[in-house]
């Protein structure tokens, strides 16, 4: 065993870095950039039912240390996702993906739960409950806990594989939302989607993102995430994936101390496309300079 | 091939008040059409800058910009023999061979500098291109005389009549009766659009958006085409007047 080594849920994994989804495409945008098989797995972007456009342009704008998107769940659907893009996918990467999946009803979670639950290549399926770019759905399901709640009660009913659900930062309590996934089953949870953000451009006096508001994120982000992660870790018994803000080997201990058991690397792929091989090449250096001999070790340390 | 690498700057001057060209020296070898663009790092920026190729050759390439935010005001700052790293090997640029021999390159105001090396590439392909030029007034004007060096046609026009033509290049393509002719274009959406609907001709029009990424990765530039979607940095930011709706 390795000394990055991590296991979710049973899926195992070479080190805990992990693309978020709708920073990382289908993957192959970065097979320019370097072998992405050296990456723990990946969450691929945000699959519904049906095929989605996505918001009106300008769907970004600049933050310090971050940026806010209004993409607006994008994807050409999950037919399209499991017939075209999964078989491009699989030519340049031989290891189990997080299949990321949203929607706009339960009965839409359900049927995308379903189709990924036959796909061998899906090692997990993360349930977005927390896209803000949406206007029905989306992080509607992921601000309510009775919901959220149902949400994964009815896609653990669908599906033998891990079921982890991605929460939003947008709301008050994020314990009780992370506790009513676990009591409906939930095998862990992604945390956090963006936090909602706003810009205006001074010049024109305008909001710069068409539909106003957007997800913001980028290292700016990490301290909230650090706080929701150590919070939930204290509240459930299921493993976390920590995202938000992760930038550099540092960021990854941080969040593992925390309390995640594997990160997910977002906005900073788009600035850095090199930045998870960057990070798994610098972690086991960065771990002997801080005398951690396994990751695994330094799980939820700082509690 | 993408990826990021680091440019000696050879020269950093300014054309006007708000336009500079930088001359840059490293990796050219990525730039197989005129209208690809790279992604430069700006100090204290978190998202790289999309910049377009003006000019280039085995060694160098040109680039002109417009101070208009923080990432460009710093660009502005920049001397000879600084470095700049920059995202490369982006965008599909202009591909002539689907226009016609005769053919307008319209350029307004920032959107002129692809325009220049398209210009070039347009004559080494033994095409006769017609060059117009639109600004606001005199003081935005630069990179006439470097387009009328290649020996071509250039017409200019003006929004208040301080240089060229009084109009916009519009009006330039309506009085020359150019309305036929094949096109490239880059300039504001606005001027685009204008031109596409006043053109018969079959043209090749470079976007502008804002981009998270710059190499496809975010969706964050994805416009709406007759032929599905299409991101302005990775299929674009050269898109066809035949697959166009307009709608954003």
């Amino acid at each position: 065993m390795g000394r990055l080594n991590v296991n979710l849920s049973g899926l195992k994994l070479d080190n805990p870095i992990i693309p978020a989804s709708g920073t990382f495409g289908y993957g192959y945008e970065f097979t320019e950039f370097y072998d992405i098989n050296i990456l723990g797995s990946f969450s691929c972007k945000g699959t519904t039912l049906d095929s989605r456009f996505g918001n009106p342009l300008p769907r970004i704008a600049e933050c310090e240390r971050g940026m806010i998107n209004s993409v607006g769940l994008q994807n050409p659907g999950l037919e399209k996702v499991i017939n075209e893009e999964f078989v491009k996918l699989r030519k340049v990467f031989n290891k189990k993906i997080i299949a990321n999946i949203s929607g706009f009803s339960i009965e839409e979670y359900i049927e995308c739960a379903k189709a990924m639950d036959k796909e061998n290549i899906v090692g997990i399926i993360e349930v977005n409950i927390s896209c803000p770019n949406v206007n029905h759905g989306g992080m509607s399901f992921g601000t309510d806990p009775k919901q959220a709640y149902e949400i994964t009660k009815a896609v653990k009913e669908v599906t033998n594989k891990p079921v982890y659900i991605k929460l939003t930062p947008n709301v008050t309590d994020i314990v009780s939302i992370a506790k009513a996934c676990e009591d409906a089953g939930a095998d862990g949870i992604s945390m956090i989607n963006t936090l909602l953000g706003s810009r205006i451009d001074i010049r024109t006096r305008k909001p710069i993102i068409h539909n106003i508001m957007g997800g913001f994120s980028g290292p700016a982000i990490k301290p909230v995430a650090i706080r929701m992660v150590y919070q939930v870790y204290e509240a459930v018994n299921i493993p976390i994936i920590g995202i938000g803000g992760i930038s550099c080997a540092e960021d990854v201990i941080e969040m593992m101390l925390a309390g995640a058991t594997a990160v997910q690397v977002g906005a900073e792929n788009l600035v850095n496309p090199y930045v998870c091989m960057e990070i798994i090449e610098n972690l086991e250096k960065l771990m002997d300079e801080l005398n951690i001999d396994n990751l695994k070790d330094i799980i939820g340390e700082a509690h | 091939m993408k990826k990021i690498t680091t440019y000696k700057i050879k020269s950093n001057i300014q054309l006007n008040p708000l336009i500079y060209k930088m001359i840059l020296i490293g990796d050219t070898s990525w730039i197989k059409k005129p209208g690809q663009f790279m992604e430069i790092t700006v100090k204290d920026a978190y998202l790289k800058r999309p910049i377009s190729i003006c000019d280039y050759n085995e060694k160098e390439l040109t680039i002109i910009y417009k101070v208009v935010g923080k990432g460009t005001k710093y660009m502005s700052t920049l001397k000879k023999n600084d470095s700049l790293e920059s995202l490369i090997g982006l965008g599909n640029g202009f591909d002539l061979s689907l226009l016609k021999e005769q053919l307008l390159l319209i350029g307004g105001g920032v959107g002129i500098p692809p325009l220049y090396s398209v210009c070039k590439e347009a004559l080494k392909l033994n095409k006769k291109p017609i060059v117009l030029l639109g600004f606001r007034t005199l003081e935005d004007t630069y990179y006439i005389e470097e387009f009328k060096k290649l020996n071509v046609d250039v017409y200019v026009s003006s929004d208040d009549g301080s240089i060229g033509e009084k109009g916009n290049v519009v009006d330039l393509m309506k009085k020359h009766n150019f309305n036929d002719y094949d096109y490239c274009t880059c300039g504001p959406l606005k001027m685009m659009e204008s031109v596409y609907n006043n053109s018969k001709g079959h043209g090749l029009l470079s976007f502008e958006a804002r981009m998270g990424c710059g190499f496809g990765a975010c969706m964050g530039c994805s416009t709406k085409t007759k032929n599905g979607y299409k991101r302005i940095c990775k299929e674009g930011p050269i898109l066809d007047s035949e697959e166009l709706l307009w709608e954003d």
